[in-house]
């Protein structure tokens, strides 16, 4: 440690605040940077570099129209993502995520249409499955010792396979389109109260938690963030959420879907970062060994984790379905598991375990969904869609990769 | 000396596939006493702190915590009787900020929510009676320094109360100020009435802090001295195996102890 730093270190114990590094916004990211510690800043500036590129190119791409319709068709794959991210923070990968929506949809048409089964019944039946399925996988992982990827391997196919034997000859089997299902997502709330007011409950929630926060830490008399910080973030998030409101009410309004995908998305960051259960997951994204010696009981932690997985892929199976008011036998093939795992890596979570957030999801599927959008608005082949898609993955990987070298770098000096 | 030992370890077997990691082997670690556990590398000192900490537990023979038999088979056992580890890999999650390393397993919490606020403020406490000065309690650790994980290592040890603390090489990252500084803390353990056990290879290390020093060598216990009555040349030879004196040192250390 420098004379310096220590120094710092010492006016830091004084005084209840954050050191000057961390004060000046451009400091904190040239060290956070350095440090590997990027975080989310990569994915919004090349959402926004991918908007603006398809802006240029059609000037519907932006419409409220399109924007809406997008806000819909990322939040299956979403709903995918965000189990995945539980996953890849172990270090882990669950390739079956595909299948198991497939299936749940299938399961889901099959009950309700075929055997009568309320749709109520059906849909919690269904989640349920996805989430049985990820327990057994889970076992063999964590108890039998086999590879995840094998593992789940076995489930792309295996649970592809039950698709395609529950759904029969018929094939296709289409489903009640005023039915529960179909609203999940094509339910709008179309007061334009509704979209504003949940954007301004949030920026609310958003700033009294920190404020609340700033000021138990300032009676503990640790250090806290300086409330001008938090003001800007408030900001910052007030005029996302209220342009977000916008532009949706400027079409039918607040989507269900995608008040559905926030409520988890918020739900399980809380879940990720503020309870004891989160942590054990991240520590085991850090060291197994070091986790099992604290006496985390490992088994169960990668058991529950496939099990989140299972579950939310499940959930974003129905959400599927729904969008296409049926349960096919393409259902959770092609690109969704690809999608899925894409979406997670190119929102900032890493492939190597112990970094990430839920809010990945949605940030990668935003840039995934609206390229895909973007290629089918110009009418370009799906073909240009997919290299594109794979130069983006190609680059946040690459971003994931350097970000571990620089820590690993840093932790040296 | 009529109050039994903190800790005694009787008769401890530990075989990791075709290794027998420890074979026979005997230990005893007082209050306010600092045993040194000495031996060359693969004598099976960390598979002995593995043992007592409930990480690896043996495969046969006696663990007699203040004289009553225990049997210690999880971590969590071992935290629970006041038994605080500090391992030679650190064993550190690199992704968890110093807070989160620190509480690892045992977090505070509020309803169910983890308690930050108070966590980071017990941190800085405690890193501040100790001395340990970290740019911030919030990097993860992957970014600090060898020495400074290594602190991070110590302190987490020094959370809560424990009675024994296990310390499995743990200056041997540190530069020379920061060693005396760890060497000192061992004293003030001891000074609080702790029972420390100590793996150093550093005799200089050994010979300052320690009361008793106990070798192993290929897994068997290789005597047992007392630090003010030994040679540096007999604990050498013990070690290296120039004399084989296993079974006349343990009589005689039982002699000197009842
Ligand atoms: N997890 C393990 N698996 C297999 N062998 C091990 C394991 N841990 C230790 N050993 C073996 O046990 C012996 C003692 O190792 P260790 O206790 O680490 O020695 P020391 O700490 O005294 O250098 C060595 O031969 C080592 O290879
Ligand atoms: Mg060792």
């Amino acid at each position: 440690m420098t004379r310096q730093r220590e120094g710092e270190q010492a006016a830091r114990r004084t005084r209840p605040a954050p050191g000057r590094a961390d004060r000046n916004p451009l400091a904190a990211l040239k060290r956070r940077f350095h440090s590997g510690e990027l975080g989310s800043v990569p994915v919004v500036l090349g959402l926004l570099v991918v908007w603006i590129i398809f802006e240029s190119l059609n000037e519907n791409f932006l419409s409220p129209r399109n924007l809406s319709n997008l806000s819909v068709d990322i939040v299956g794959i979403g709903l995918i993502s965000t189990g995945v991210v539980f996953v890849l923070l172990l270090g882990e990968i669950d390739l079956s995520v595909g299948s198991v929506s497939g299936l749940a949809a299938a399961g889901f048409a099959v009950l309700n249409v075929n055997q009568g089964v309320p749709e109520g019944l059906a849909l919690v039946l269904a989640v349920l499955a996805g989430t049985v399925i990820g327990a057994v996988q889970g076992f063999f992982f964590a108890k039998v010792g086999v590879p995840a990827f094998v593992v789940t391997l076995a489930g792309l196919l295996g649970w592809n396979g039950l698709m395609l034997y529950i759904l029969g000859s018929a094939g296709t089997i289409n489903l009640d389109d005023q039915g529960l299902l179909a609203k999940l997502t094509g339910y709008y709330f179309t007061p334009v109260a509704a979209a504003y007011g949940l954007a301004a409950l949030g920026t609310a929630g958003y700033f009294l938690a920190s404020y609340q926060d700033v000021r138990r830490r300032r009676a503990a008399g640790v250090p806290a963030r300086p409330l001008g910080e938090i003001v800007l973030r408030t900001a910052v998030l007030a005029v996302v959420s209220l342009a977000a409101a916008f532009v949706l009410n400027q079409f039918q309004g607040l989507p269900l879907a995608l008040l559905i995908f926030l409520v988890f998305l918020v739900g399980l960051d809380q879940v990720l970062r503020r309870t004891p259960y989160g942590r054990m997951i991240f520590a085991l994204g850090g060291s197994v060994e070091a986790a099992r010696r604290t006496g985390i009981n490992v088994d169960l932690v990668r058991i529950s984790v496939f099990m989140v997985s299972g579950t939310m892929a499940a959930i974003g199976g129905l959400f599927l379905a729904s969008r296409v008011t049926s349960a096919t036998q393409t259902a959770g093939s092609g690109n969704l598991l690809m999608d899925a795992i894409a979406a997670a890596v190119i929102g900032g979570t890493s492939l190597f375990g112990g970094r990430g957030r839920t809010w990945s999801a949605l940030l990668g599927v935003l840039v995934i969904q609206s390229i895909a959008s973007g290629v089918a608005l110009m009418g370009i082949q799906t073909a240009v869609q997919f290299m594109i898609t794979g130069g983006v993955l190609l680059v946040a990987v690459v971003i994931d990769s350097l970000s571990r070298r620089a820590r690993r770098a840093h932790g040296r000096v | 000396m009529s109050a039994p030992p903190l800790l005694a370890l009787r008769g401890i077997f530990k075989r990791y596939g075709a290794v027998q990691a420890l074979a026979d082997v005997d230990l005893e670690v007082r209050a306010g006493q600092v045993v040194a556990l000495v031996g060359d590398n693969g004598a099976g000192k960390s598979t002995l702190i593995k043992v007592i900490a409930g990480v690896d537990p043996a495969d046969e023979g006696t663990v007699e915590w203040q004289g009553r038999p225990v049997h210690i088979t999880r971590p969590h056992e071992a935290q629970d009787l006041g038994i605080a580890t500090v391992y030679q890999d650190l064993a550190l999650c690199d992704n968890l900020d110093v807070v989160g390393n620190l509480f690892l397993g045992r977090e505070i919490h509020r309803a169910g929510l983890l308690d930050e606020v108070e966590m980071e403020r017990v941190t800085l406490g405690l890193l501040d009676t100790l001395a340990i000065r970290l740019p911030s309690v919030r990097l993860p650790v992957a970014s600090l320094s060898g020495g400074q994980r290594q602190t991070v290592a110590i302190s987490r040890s020094m959370l809560g109360e424990p009675r024994l603390v296990l310390l499995d090489e743990p200056t041997a990252s540190l530069g020379i100020e920061q060693t005396a500084q760890v060497l000192d803390l061992v004293e003030q353990l001891r000074e609080r009435g702790l029972g420390v056990l100590l793996i150093s290879h550093n005799m200089g290390d050994v010979k300052a802090v320690a009361d008793w020093i106990a070798v192993l060598r290929l897994g068997r216990n290789n005597g047992f001295f007392d630090v003010t009555t030994t040679s540096h040349e007999q604990i050498i030879s013990s070690i290296t195996g120039a004399t084989d004196n296993a079974v006349s040192r343990r009589a005689s250390h039982w002699e000197t102890e009842r």
